[in-house]
């Protein structure tokens, strides 16, 4: 019974769907106050039912019901509960509903805290966001409904790919679509502001949350991919540019450069017309990631079940939605009128210098990723474009964009002053020089390539702790002052320092841990030892353990330095009889200086698996958990501008003061 | 000009909208890599007979030369799918006349001499693989994979899985009348 109602539910949110489709819209036009308030009910309306819907097939996991395909294909008894929840969005139909879940959520939250925002707009905003739940409602209920029962039922499912059964991918997903999904509120606002013929401060004002609200969320969803990956895949690797993970990484890359223009939209009037461009390109993208990860359009490791005639609809709906917004912008922009003037050096050409080579990253991003579909179809050769590709392109370019932040802040609104700027860092510049030269004398080789992004991570890290350090002038006042100027310095403010020296901590542990990685891959006999950056490792032996829905080989490995016994390892291969098909646990010493890492694969051959010969692939990666430790901070750096009071109180007023020391930086 | 630029991102999106939609062909798979050893020299390898088999061994020196081109079939006795491709093959040999020569492929002797013996023998030629060595310079994804030479030892064709079915089997049959090996008549 329960799979009929998650399934009643889904058809009247879709019926919910199609009124607020159309009726606050024609509110809006008419000014009547009734029908435009109508999209309150139907959105929040729409989010019960969706919920009420994947509750259901929630509920459906966790007791087994193999009477739903959907479950008996994803699921199994023996799974651990954790992983019976995950399968709820583990396959395409499941992970279509949290999609449309996600996308009625951040409709409803617009209705509840949206307070603020005049009702024609919001009737506007919430109209067009249902135009994007009809959308793939339909798709749902049309070619994917995940309610469908088969009879008679299986005696047991054909349990989750194991390589997915894992906290990290558990909750990669519902992470991921927050942030994905976030960016149609900022798209629907984006279409509702061309509909109506007007962007203004305050327009950026009311998108400004729910930017970063959808940006934090999607850096949180990829960091905890690449960190599945890292451990899960047993490659010791954190990103591999697969068309996969590129594009999630596009809507972030775009995400970020609408996230700082919109600033300037709301600081200074300006950048309109571009700012809306980014906010329909940046949902663009993540439709474009939807598309590409159920359609089979480019090979992928990581794709769900390829199915060309679901890609066609997908295709469908993103021309309607792509397209139709694309058009209206065309149609609309040229009318809007330019904002406030600004000098060549200025906060505003900072933030235009960050969003042209953001832009050109994402476009590089994009045609790297898109480059063999394209090849394929103009000549009929087929390549694959890879890590070196983007090595290539993406680096060099991303580079001068981390020089550039470094200086930014420092710069005030329309007209600053590069001499007193310039004099305020050149000490840090000279430090962070000093600092690399250091290294580079310690370190003894690795690719200059390494050594020139030390300096900038540096270069960033201090020339944004000094512009903080500025702002609450330490050091040139009492300590006791200084804290009083901390606390009342805005909290975007502080966000920004934050997610700022995040990308520089983050860095770090990119380049340490692709510059200097150590990897050993070794047939092991027991009792054999391998010397890897310091560390002897022994390999005692492997043996059969059984888990709940699986089987391991288990690896014991002894870690020593200069004869110290430091840890032991317990890298396994475990097989997934039901699922038929084997993942590998990698064992990782983690520290802040560095991880540890071991993973087995089969034995090397029939004849050494009798002597129990094994492949070991260790590896070390310096500071690879800076990673981890500076994405948080973007993470952090990001609640903490949300928080900030201007966002949450009060209409924006239009008047204020420009000088780069009462202005909060984001 | 600011008209122009507006309409920009939507041309973009069209362009690539287009290329999407060709890319759906549901016949089109992203996955299918085709060999880089087409056109290209037999690489070089050297195998020993299987232990307990008459058959002779195999080498590179074995592909170059010979009247026609050849069929050069990756198996092994564990391997399911090779045991539905063995009659296709058996008939390629025995029927049409085609030197066909087997490489197997990480494999007991005496498995293979069990398997061989009781499906029957059409190799030519076969070189023991145990190391696998082989089947690396071959860059085989798999076992079984099947390959047409040229009589001066160029490969021609490849073929990953079973040759089983209509279609495969179509296709290779193709590629062998492409190749020389089959009279177009015999299709």
């Amino acid at each position: 019974m329960t799979p009929e109602i998650g399934h009643f539910a889904l058809a009247l949110a879709f019926a919910l769907a199609l009124i607020q489709s159309v009726v606050p819209l024609i509110g809006a036009s008419r000014g009547k106050l009734l029908w435009m308030q109508s999209a309150r009910a139907t959105s929040i309306g729409q989010l019960l039912l969706v919920g009420l819907a994947f509750g259901a097939l929630m509920r459906s996991f966790i007791i087994s019901d193999f009477t739903v395909v959907n479950v008996a294909s994803n699921s199994h008894s023996l799974k651990p509960m954790l992983y019976k929840i995950a399968g709820t969005w583990g396959s395409h139909e499941g992970s279509l509903l949290l999609w449309v879940l996600i996308l009625t959520l951040f409709g409803a939250g617009v209705s509840l805290f949206g307070s603020n925002i005049p009702d024609p707009l919001k009737a506007r905003t919430l109209a067009v966001q249902a135009w994007i739940s009809t959308g793939f409602l339909s798709f749902m209920l049309f070619t994917s409904n995940p309610f469908t029962r088969v009879f008679p039922p299986p005696a047991d499912g054909k349990d989750l790919n194991p390589l997915l059964q894992d906290v990290g991918l558990a909750l990669h997903p519902p992470f991921l679509y927050l942030g994905y999904v976030g960016f149609s509120i900022v798209f629907s606002f984006a279409v509702a502001a061309l509909l109506e013929g007007r962007v203004d401060a305050a327009w950026a004002r009311w998108v400004r949350p729910w930017t970063l609200a959808a940006w934090m969320s999607l850096t949180a969803g990829i960091v905890l991919g690449s960190w599945w990956a890292y451990y899960e895949l047993g490659w010791g690797g954190w990103w591999f540019w697969d068309p996969v993970e590129n594009v999630s990484f596009m809507p972030w890359l775009l995400g970020t450069a609408l996230l700082h223009s919109a600033i300037v939209t709301e600081k200074r009037d300006a950048f309109k017309s571009w700012t809306i461009l980014l906010a329909i390109l940046t949902f663009s993208l993540s439709l474009l990631g939807t598309f590409v990860v159920r359609s089979g359009l480019l090979t992928s490791v990581h794709a769900f079940a390829v199915d060309p005639e679901r890609g066609l609809y997908i295709l469908f709906l993103l021309a309607l939605s792509i397209g139709g917004s694309l058009a209206l912008y065309a149609w609309r922009a040229p009318m809007m009128e330019a904002g406030g003037i600004f000098k060549p050096i200025s906060r505003e050409a900072g933030l235009l210098v960050n969003n042209l080579i953001l832009g050109a990253a994402t476009g590089t991003v994009l045609f790297g990723t898109l480059y063999p579909l394209f090849l394929e179809a103009v000549t009929g050769e087929k390549i694959s474009v890879g890590a070196p590709f983007f090595n290539a392109t993406f680096i060099p370019m991303m580079l001068p964009l981390v020089l550039f932040m470094g200086v930014g802040p420092f710069l005030s609104w329309k007209r600053a002053d590069l001499a007193g700027v310039l004099q305020r860092v050149w000490f840090v510049a000279l430090a962070s020089i000093i600092a690399t030269l250091v290294l580079w004398y310690l370190q003894e080789g690795g690719p200059l390539l390494a050594h020139l992004s030390i300096l900038l991570a540096t270069w960033l890290l201090l020339a944004t702790l000094r512009e903080w350090a500025m702002r609450i002038r330490l050091f040139d006042v009492p300590f006791s002052e200084a804290l009083r100027r901390a606390r009342n310095l805005p909290r975007a403010s502080h966000g920004m320092t934050m997610a700022h020296a995040g990308l520089a901590v983050a860095m770090f542990g990119f380049i340490g841990s692709s510059a200097w990685k150590v990897e050993e891959v070794v047939f092991v006999a027991p009792g054999s030892t391998i010397e890897i950056a310091g560390f002897e490792v022994t390999f005692e032996g492997v043996e059969r353990v059984r888990g709940p829905n699986y089987f391991a080989d288990r690896g014991t490995l002894d870690v020593t330095r200069n004869g110290e016994s430091i840890t032991t390892l317990f890298p396994e291969r475990r097989y997934y009889p039901i699922a038929e098909s084997s993942t590998t646990e990698s064992a990782i010493r983690s520290t802040l200086a560095g991880d540890l890492y071991a993973s087995i694969a089969e034995p090397a051959s029939e004849d050494a698996e009798l002597s129990g010969a094994w492949t070991l692939r260790i590896l070390y990666e310096p500071f690879v958990n800076f990673i981890w430790l500076g994405s948080t901070f973007l993470i952090l750096g990001g609640a903490l501008s949300l928080s900030d009071r201007r966002l949450r109180v009060g209409a924006p007023k239009r008047t204020r003061a420009t000088s780069a020391l009462s202005t909060p930086a984001e | 000009m600011k008209r122009i630029l507006a309409f920009l991102p939507l041309l973009v999106a069209v362009v690539f909208g287009g290329f999407f939609l060709w890319g759906l062909n549901p016949d089109r798979d992203p996955n299918e890599v085709p060999s880089v050893l087409i056109a290209q020299p037999a690489p070089d390898f050297d195998l020993e007979p299987v232990v307990g088999v008459e058959t002779p061994g195999l080498s590179r020196s074995n592909l170059v030369g010979t009247e026609t081109a050849v069929i050069l079939n990756v198996f092994a006795s564990w391997c399911v799918p090779c045991r539905a491709e063995h009659a296709v093959l058996t008939s390629l040999a025995e029927r049409d006349g085609i030197r066909l020569f087997g490489i197997n492929y990480k494999d007991e002797p005496e498995d293979a001499a069990r398997w061989l013996t009781e499906l029957g023998n059409p190799y030519a030629r076969i070189g023991s693989d145990i190391s696998g060595r082989a089947g690396i310079e071959w860059g085989i994804s798999g076992v079984p994979e099947t390959f047409i030479v040229s009589s001066d030892g160029t490969v021609l064709y490849r073929h990953v899985g079973p040759v089983v079915g209509e279609v495969a089997v179509g296709k290779f049959r193709e590629a062998l009348v492409q190749a020389g090996a089959l009279l177009r008549e015999d299709l």
